[in-house]
């Protein structure tokens, strides 16, 4: 009874700490969240995309983004208070290598989840189109914007 | 524990309208469904990319503040006794992108016999390291409140033999485990292939019950690596086929092979963009203590932001 009684509490302490750690800070406003993608080792930052070339990459990853991505970053990558904007400098910036190391490893501290369960072809493709968005493409500066497409 | 007999060859739907209303009866369980329909309403689906395995863990954990739902059946066949339908619903809720908390109830239906709840298992999964290695560990936690009547095979150890599950229901019901099980889950990404290895190490903490071992491995690949650019359901990257092997490893007296079952299962996950995902795995055994055949299959649809909703309820920022 008092191992049921144990495990009991043990359960609500953890319904209570798991609800706890939903309320974390807006992330759009803050800038160390980009502070990741200055982790990226060397090698990693030099990797190229293979798929940079290929016609359907963007397309591809544009899908990907909206069944994996958008439910945290926005239905048009322009940050929610769980992820970052994707149309930041500190994104559009960093070279497909670091976007793809930052896929892979995750920032799990900060809530995001490693990516590698998606093949790596997979996200490459996420990277493309990553890659490919604009700051015109915001919804708020174009009527039909081409970046996630639910 | 909740008990109802049935009559002969009864089916899931039935224990569960059963189940249900019995459960309704009590004057505290509306408003609690009530809620739980509230939240996962004000829960968006999401699509997520589900491993095949039934038996088996990778180190992939729950995305943060999403709640999965999941019903899963193991048909089993038993010799010296009636075949089984066992059955569990999980609900596995990411606490943080490190820590994923799973709670499940388990029941079965024993053919020519009677139609049981057997208990509930509550998990904690923690992911040890916070980037992607060539070998990813992840620790498990469970405590676990059962009855011996439970047949659900989530996880084979120690001893665990066919035989042992052939006592009728009313006699494997009076014995009540509580156990706390351990694992290491190991787990590698490489080319498109999952590869998993969990070591189990379990304690039953009623009576004096030796540390009992197990083991499960499997290894999974999407059918296509390359997304389509369309949305579709048969695209064969929405499919990962696999296979799992496990089984039990004695215990701390006897440890080894003497004496244990053990299964080799292939499995196929169909994860389809209405945000459903289906599993399906048909099991050998591979001794004569095993069950020689096992048909597993699984449902499951994950819910974002599940833990925004009740923080919202529960006067959460927005």
């Amino acid at each position: 009874m008092r191992l049921r009684t144990f495990a009991l509490v043990l359960f609500l302490l953890t319904c209570g700490v798991a609800l706890a750690q939903d309320r974390s800070k807006p992330a759009v406003k803050n800038i160390s969240v980009y502070a990741e993608l200055m982790k990226a080792p060397k090698k990693a930052v030099a990797r190229r995309n293979p798929l940079a070339t290929d016609p359907d990459a963007v397309a591809a990853g544009g899908k990907l983004f909206s069944l994996h991505c958008a439910e945290c970053h926005g239905e048009m990558a322009e940050g929610t208070k769980k992820a970052p904007s994707l149309f930041a400098d500190e994104v559009q910036r960093a070279t497909p290598g670091t976007l793809f190391w930052l896929l892979t490893n995750g920032v799990v501290r900060r809530g995001m989840p490693v990516w590698s369960k998606l093949p790596e072809a997979q996200r490459w493709q996420l990277v493309s189109f990553i890659k490919s968005m604009t700051p015109t493409s915001k919804p708020a500066d174009a009527e039909q914007p081409h970046s996630a497409q639910r | 524990m909740l008990p109802i007999t049935l009559h002969q060859h009864s089916s899931f739907p039935v224990w569960l309208f059963s189940e249900a209303t019995a459960v309704c009866r009590s004057s505290r369980a509306l408003p609690l469904g009530l809620l739980g329909l509230v939240l996962l309403v004000g829960a968006l689906p999401l699509h997520a990319q589900e491993s095949p395995y039934i038996v088996t863990y990778d180190h992939y954990l729950e995305e943060p503040g999403s709640l999965e739902v999941e019903y899963f059946s193991t048909f089993g066949t038993q010799r010296a006794g009636n075949d089984f339908h066992a059955f569990w619903a999980e609900f596995e809720y990411g606490a943080t992108a490190w820590w994923t908390t799973e709670l499940y109830f388990d029941g079965q239906t024993t053919f020519n016999d009677s139609t049981l709840f057997t208990g509930f298992r509550w998990e904690n999964r923690f992911r040890l390291l916070q980037r992607e290695h060539f070998i990813n560990p992840v620790l498990y936690i469970e405590y676990e409140q059962t009855s011996g009547a439970d047949k659900i095979l989530k996880e084979v150890e120690g001893h665990d033999v066919e035989a042992d599950y052939a006592v009728p229901n009313a006699i494997a019901r009076q014995e009540h485990d509580h156990e706390i099980e351990s694992k290491l889950l190991l787990s590698s990404t490489f080319a498109g292939w999952n590869i998993a290895e969990n070591t189990i190490a379990t304690k039953n903490v009623t009576g004096g019950n030796p540390w009992e071992f197990g083991y499960a491995i499997g290894a999974s690949r999407p059918l296509a690596l390359k997304a389509s650019a369309q949305r579709c359901s048969f695209c064969p990257e929405n499919f990962i086929a696999g296979v799992e092997m496990y089984g039990g490893l004695g215990d701390r007296y006897s440890f080894g092979l003497h004496n244990t079952s053990h299964y080799l299962a292939p499995v196929i996950a169909w994860n389809l963009p209405s945000d459903w995902t289906l599993r399906l795995s048909p099991g050998f055994g591979l001794n004569d203590n095993s069950h020689r055949f096992l048909l597993r299959w699984g449902v499951s649809r994950e819910f974002s932001g599940f833990g925004a909703a009740v923080s919202r309820l529960f006067g959460g920022r927005q």
